[in-house]
């Protein structure tokens, strides 16, 4: 059955939300949000890597892990590919675009451990999503990451002037306004595809 | 001997529980927790591959060359998670069904690398078994409480079995993604409250000893370390001087 494109998108993006759906890139989310600024850079990092990765790791997994009988193996021949990947990428901006690559800066590699990467590229296996699918859905997902992390970041900027709890000081209410964010983020489940 | 037992159990367990205090390995801690037996069954598949990575990992500390450590452990703990996967699908079918992606994705949880960088690359063989040990235990524990409390919200019963009348019709959404931010926050929200004091609320964050506002290297000046942009620059310019 033809998928259209689009709604892989929205499904990734919005209804399947990577992080408030699927619980994939919490250590991120919860560590780079404090400011809108930084935590878009890192989704536009995340998106940079997840869409070139679900593209590599869907060539390898077809040509190689699949012909050989080798697909158990799929966990650790990713892994390395994705780490591979972000090295190569990390050369590539240093060397063609300094500016982007400074304004990345540590984000770029600490990309390798985040889970959302690997996570997509597992689940492309399983859906037996075709390349043009696997690489939509790994841009919709990685969009979902982005929206995601910088409407947290907004909320996280406003605690400074607001009077929390003690207790909830720190990680508990950064806990609480992802809640309600995914709460709202279920409403996009209402609408069924 | 004894002493590193209890030493090691201790502080896998309470003084540095992985989740709880350490907040690490959030994605399986919140994902699976949709049950207790969920929360459990994922905690000893965590826990096998602790042990075991560490096990090796501190035996082969001295052969693995130091630059190349990162892709050694990354390897070494893919081989393991692999291997838990197949045996998960042979012989417990419905725990593999329920956890799905979340096994694979055991290789990066951060616990188990953070655990083959903090303590099984330093130390011998036994003490990082320990180590193992004490931390899935800890992890264990921690998922399987989450597990509890949302379970018995979400559809009122306790490892599977009713224990709230027919009639409760069960708070789903504890069940769905918010209640596992919600859960996880007010454990942790209890935990403060319990020792207020020590500070135990703070993120697991390096700030740069507030030399930020007079980092030159930094772009983005902020008022506290904690939220400074250019942390790692700033750190490279302390080592580094310029």
């Amino acid at each position: 059955m033809e998928t259209s494109l689009i709604l892989i998108i929205i499904a990734t993006a919005f209804v399947n939300n990577v992080v408030l759906s699927q619980f994939l890139g919490i250590c991120s989310f919860l560590g780079v949000s404090k400011q809108v600024k930084t935590s878009a850079s890192l989704g536009t990092a995340v998106l940079f890597v997840i869409t070139l990765s679900s593209a590599v790791t869907h060539i390898v997994y077809t040509l190689v892990l699949a012909p050989l009988n080798l697909t158990f193996l799929k966990t650790i021949v990713f892994i390395l590919v994705i780490a591979a990947l972000v090295q190569i990428v990390e050369m590539f901006l240093k060397k063609k675009a300094p500016q982007l690559h400074k304004s990345l800066g540590i984000y770029l590699p600490l990309i390798t451990t985040n889970c959302a990467v690997l996570g997509v590229a597992l689940k492309n296996v399983d859906m037996e999503y075709g390349f043009a699918q696997s690489v939509t859905a790994g841009f919709g997902t990685a969009l979902g990451f982005l929206i995601a992390i910088v409407l947290l970041a907004a909320i996280r900027e406003r605690f400074d002037d607001s009077d929390v709890p003690e207790a909830f000081k720190g990680a508990p209410i950064v806990f609480v306004s992802a809640a309600l964010m995914a709460i709202a983020f279920i409403g996009f489940s209402g609408i069924k595809f | 001997m004894m002493k590193t037992i209890k030493e090691r159990l201790f502080n896998g367990i309470i003084k540095e529980n992985p989740v709880l205090i350490l907040m690490l390995g959030m994605c399986p801690t919140l994902a699976v927790t949709t049950s207790a037996t969920n929360g459990f069954g994922m905690g000893v598949a965590t826990m096998a591959v602790l042990i075991v990575s560490n096990l090796v990992i501190s035996a082969l500390r001295k052969y693995i060359p130091d630059n190349v450590r990162l892709p050694a452990y990354i390897v070494i703990v893919a081989s393991f998670v692999t291997l838990v996967e197949l045996l998960t699908q042979a012989y417990v079918y419905d725990l593999y069904k329920a956890l799905g992606i979340y096994i694979p994705l055991i290789v990066v949880n951060c616990i188990i690398l953070g655990r083959a960088e903090a303590f099984a690359s330093k130390n011998g063989v036994f003490a990082s078994v320990m180590d193992g040990i004490g931390m899935g235990i800890g992890f264990t524990i921690a998922l399987t409480i989450i597990g509890l409390i949302r379970e018995f919200i979400g559809v009122g019963s306790v490892f599977g079995l009713n224990v709230l009348p027919e009639s409760y019709p069960g708070i789903s959404v504890f069940v769905k993604a918010p209640g596992g931010f919600l859960i996880m926050a007010v454990v942790i929200a209890i935990m403060n409250a319990c020792k207020i004091k020590t500070k135990a609320n703070k993120m697991v964050e390096e700030g740069c000893d507030g030399a930020c506002a007079t980092c030159s290297k930094a772009e983005n000046k902020a008022e506290d370390c904690a939220s400074c942009p250019s942390k790692a620059d700033c750190k490279e310019a302390k080592g580094g001087d310029k």
